[in-house]
């Protein structure tokens, strides 16, 4: 669709000789939540890297806001206004919390409202506590929050998050939900990768089912629990 | 009394310019990950630069520090130079990669320096202001030395400041922990490495100006100082600034006190306290395990052993070989033992390096272990030369074993410089033990048996070198190699899955020693004498470039690298600035074939003819 924010198709990806992405297709409205959904392994790290130019594309296409991205470098792709949150968190252990902020800032966008330390302090009431400590001596939870905001201080339009509930605590995760539908509020289009059907349901619009490295199911949840089999033979459930 | 507080004075002003070189280096290594061999260089033409500057501008102790500053500032100039047009084309290749190219801007830098100030070592003037010494405890102490002092800790000082109050202070922190993820998050990783790189530039130019009142200015600056600031670099932590202060004092106050006890141990005293202290903490006093590797490793292209053509193709070459004699009896029998050397001694390193993952900045030690020990057979045993060269292999084997057992604890760059450090011990005790060693002038008339003519010996050689090699080949391609391969790629799987990975490697260091020593022992008997040169960072250095000069992930790479290396170095010493030259190919190739020749190869094979599969690689 033309007003599609984000839409990736054809896309290809390889590790050295092996083929991991099979011509991936899917799109993001502007401000819609899209949860991508598959089981240990099959290529939702991948495709957001290769969303971010963190990984080359061998071939296919992603186009933001009408412009081909595909194969640009991560940090040409962060200024357009893509933002980009690790799995594995990648906090800058040895600098705080501040500095690691300090660190995404990037200026604002014309069309929203800035994202200040003091806007994310009170949006993640535990970092605010502890912004002169190192990042690598927070919780696993604190971390996780913290590279999300590290992000939003880049002020981005649509939001890549690599599995936010993964090895957190229930509660966390509870706020992590509860954060992720305040940026659809402030109009951001978000693109989560998750196992977790459950949570992904919670927060966001349609989901997209990846199996080895192929789409298997694009379409809403309603749609998705219409064909109960699909979750069943993709997910692990 | 007096004078120990006198020596640890001295002590202190030597630390602080070493600390500035080392903290520049430690700087470029933490953001950028490149192990900056030309760092010397920066050093020296700092000191050159301020030479000149200091003897035109005469304007008193104004002029000095302006002189010094400015020299500094030009040097980073020089730094901005060399990453823009250089650096920045191959921070994708694989790691170490940018080594090779930084040794070529280091020969480049001495010829340049060289054309300009000539060879005399030059004496600059005292600092104005400075050129008195104060009596403390009765002894004199020059106030230049006092002066030293304190800018060591005013420079950690303001550099600190700027890296915690400053945001151009803060990337480059987070970009010494995770340079990818910094870029992820827009920050333009070319402007941080080109800005880390002219502040360790400056910082290595400042070092060097500072030194002109000091000590007469000279071409051989460069290599003297680098092995020290990489010492305290690696005894620091790679990227700690502040470890970098800590490092130079220790190194520095020992080598002032040291030297009263035992003055040989200048030499020696910097490595072996680095080799200590990797011992007790492999990361350094304060690095981390993040602080070892540079750049992810690229998987590898799958291994295909070598086809029906490939067998073809190297029988021809040794047959070719096998045949000079009979078209040349003099020059080009020399050379070609040579290159038998330079092969075998390059591929016994490809087999730690490419197969083991363990790269060695300190592999000349073994093949001078060979040499000396065949030589020492001859002369002090007054054995005949076949039985004499056994003792090589059995020596550098033995050598292997002892330092390769400190060596396969540690990993990437750390684990380079301890074999950095085994190979500096070795060759200061070579060069000190006159007695036995001949020192300096070496062990002579290390000659061939009477029935090994010219001939003969070529034969021999080329025989030993075919063995040599299929031998490696053979263990590369072994349940072993595989081994070492899968240690290489995964450390912590190869663990997990009940391998002793130690073991294996240290195995493998020391067959790659033993074969390295061969090398050596064919070198002694063509040259007829062994020198300690054998044994120094150079040669190292040499081995390294052809490895990665031809592409350390196939056998055929050192074959390729060592033949380039020695025919390009024959070629190209008879030649005025031939250092230029060399420096000037070895950049070209960099910049062309960041795979090394051989990739460079069986890409334009590829263009000739498509339809070979390519392996693709992540960006
Ligand atoms: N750097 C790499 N080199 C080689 N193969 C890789 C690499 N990273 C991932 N893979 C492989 O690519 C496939 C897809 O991995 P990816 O990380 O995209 O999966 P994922 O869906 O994110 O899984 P998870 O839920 O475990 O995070 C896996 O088979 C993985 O083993
Ligand atoms: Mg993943």
């Amino acid at each position: 669709m033309a007003d599609d924010l984000l839409a990736v198709s054809g896309l290809n990806t390889y590790y050295g000789g092996a083929h991991i992405l099979s011509d991936v297709a899917f799109a993001i409205g502007g401000n819609e939540v899209v949860a991508l959904l598959g089981r240990n392994g099959a290529g939702k790290s991948t495709t957001i890297k290769s969303v971010m130019g963190l990984v080359r594309p061998r071939s296919g296409s992603v186009v933001y806001q009408g412009e081909e991205i595909a194969g640009d470098e991560p940090y040409r792709v962060c200024r357009r206004g893509i933002g980009y949150v690790p799995e594995e968190r990648r906090v800058f252990s040895e600098l705080t919390v501040e500095e690691n902020l300090e660190v995404g800032r990037r200026p604002p966008r014309a069309d929203a409202s800035e994202w200040t330390p003091e806007r994310l302090y009170a949006l993640f009431p535990n970092l605010a506590e502890r912004r002169r400590h190192p990042a690598g001596r927070m919780s696993g939870g604190e971390q996780q929050m913290l590279t999300i905001a590290r992000t939003l201080m880049g002020n981005p339009r649509l939001v890549l998050l690599d599995e936010p509930s993964e090895g957190i605590a229930p509660l966390i995760v509870e706020q992590m939900a509860m954060v992720i539908k305040e940026l659809k509020r402030e109009g951001l289009a978000v693109l989560i990768s998750e196992q977790n059907l459950h949570f992904a349901r919670i927060v966001s619009d349609r989901a997209v089912i990846i199996e080895k490295g192929a789409v298997r199911f694009t379409g809403t949840f309603a749609d998705l629990d219409a064909n109960p089999d699909i979750a069943q033979a993709t997910l692990a459930l | 009394m007096g004078f120990y507080f006198a020596q640890l004075l001295t002590g202190l002003a030597n630390a602080s310019s070493l600390f500035l070189i080392a903290c520049g280096l430690s700087i470029i290594f933490g953001v950028t990950r490149i192990v900056n061999f030309a760092h010397g260089s920066l050093y020296m033409l700092g000191a050159y630069i301020a030479y000149t500057l200091v003897t035109t501008i005469h304007a008193g102790p104004f002029g000095f520090w302006a002189s010094v500053l400015l020299s500094a500032a030009a040097v980073a100039l020089v730094g901005a130079v060399i990453e823009i047009l250089i650096l920045r084309r191959i921070y994708r290749a694989p790691e170490l990669f940018q080594l090779v190219a930084t040794f070529g801007v280091l020969l480049i830098i001495q010829d340049a320096t060289l054309a300009i100030w000539g060879a005399e070592d030059l004496l600059g003037p005292r600092a104005p202001g400075l050129d008195r010494a104060v009596r403390i405890f009765g002894e004199p102490i020059p106030e230049y030395d006092l002066a030293l002092i304190v800018i060591g800790p005013v420079v950690l000082g303001l550099i600190t400041l700027v890296f915690r109050k400053t945001r151009w202070g803060v990337l480059v922190r987070a970009a010494t922990q995770d340079r990818e993820m910094v870029g992820a998050l827009g920050v333009n990783q070319r402007w941080l490495f080109t800005s880390a790189f002219m502040l360790g530039a400056f910082l290595a130019g400042l070092g060097g100006a500072l030194q002109v009142p000091r000590e007469s200015v000279s071409l051989l600056m460069d290599l003297s100082v680098i092995g020290e600031a990489f010492v305290v670099v690696v005894i620091g932590g790679m990227g700690s600034v502040g470890g970098a202060f800590v490092a130079a004092i220790i190194i520095s106050v020992l080598n002032a006190f040291g030297v009263l006890v035992f003055p040989q141990i200048s030499l020696i005293l910097p490595f072996l306290v680095m080799a200590i202290v990797l011992v007790v903490r492999p990361y350094g006093l304060f690095g981390s395990p993040a602080s070892a590797h540079g750049a992810p490793p690229v998987p590898e292209a799958p291994m295909r052993p070598l086809n029906q053509a490939g067998i073809v193709a190297m029988t021809l070459v040794v047959v070719a070989f096998a045949a000079l004699p009979v078209v040349d009896d003099g020059f080009i029998l020399v050379l070609a033992v040579d290159l038998f050397v330079a092969v075998l001694f390059a591929a016994s390193l490809h087999l730690i390096m490419g197969v083991g993952g363990m790269v060695s900045f300190g592999h000349a030690a073994y093949f001078g272990l060979g040499a000396y020990a065949a030589a020492l057979a001859v002369k002090t045993l007054g054995l005949p030369m076949l039985p004499a060269m056994l003792f090589g292999p059995l020596a550098a084997a033995l050598g292997a074993a002892v330092f390769g057992w400190f060596c396969v604890r540690l990993s990437g760059v750390y684990l380079a410089m301890l074999t950095l450090a085994a190979a500096q011990i070795l060759w200061g005790v070579t060069f000190q033990w006159q007695s036995v060693t001949g020192g300096d002038d070496g062990i002579l008339g290390v000659w061939p048996a009477s029935w090994a003519s010219r001939e003969v010996y070529f034969y021999l050689a080329l025989a030993v070198t075919v063995v040599g090699l299929a031998l490696i080949r053979r263990i590369a391609n072994s349940p072993f190699g595989y081994t070492l391969r899968g240690g290489r790629d995964s450390p912590t799987r190869a663990e997990a899955i009940g391998i002793d990975l130690k073991a294996h490697q240290w195995l493998g260091f020391i067959i790659a020693g033993a074969l390295a020593g061969v090398a050596g022992v064919l070198f002694a008997f063509a040259k007829g004498s062994v020198f300690p040169e054998t044994l120094a960072i150079g040669h190292s250095i040499d081995a390294l470039i052809m490895v990665l000069l031809g592409g350390v992930q196939s056998l055929l790479g050192p074959l390729f690298g060592a033949t380039a290396f020695v025919l390009i170095e024959d070629w190209v010493t008879r030649l005025d600035y031939w250092r230029f030259i060399f420096g000037a190919i070895i950049l070209l190739i960099c910049i062309a074939a960041p795979d090394g020749i051989a990739g460079g190869l069986s890409r334009l094979w590829r263009l000739v003819r498509p339809g070979t599969p390519r392996s693709g690689r992540p960006a």
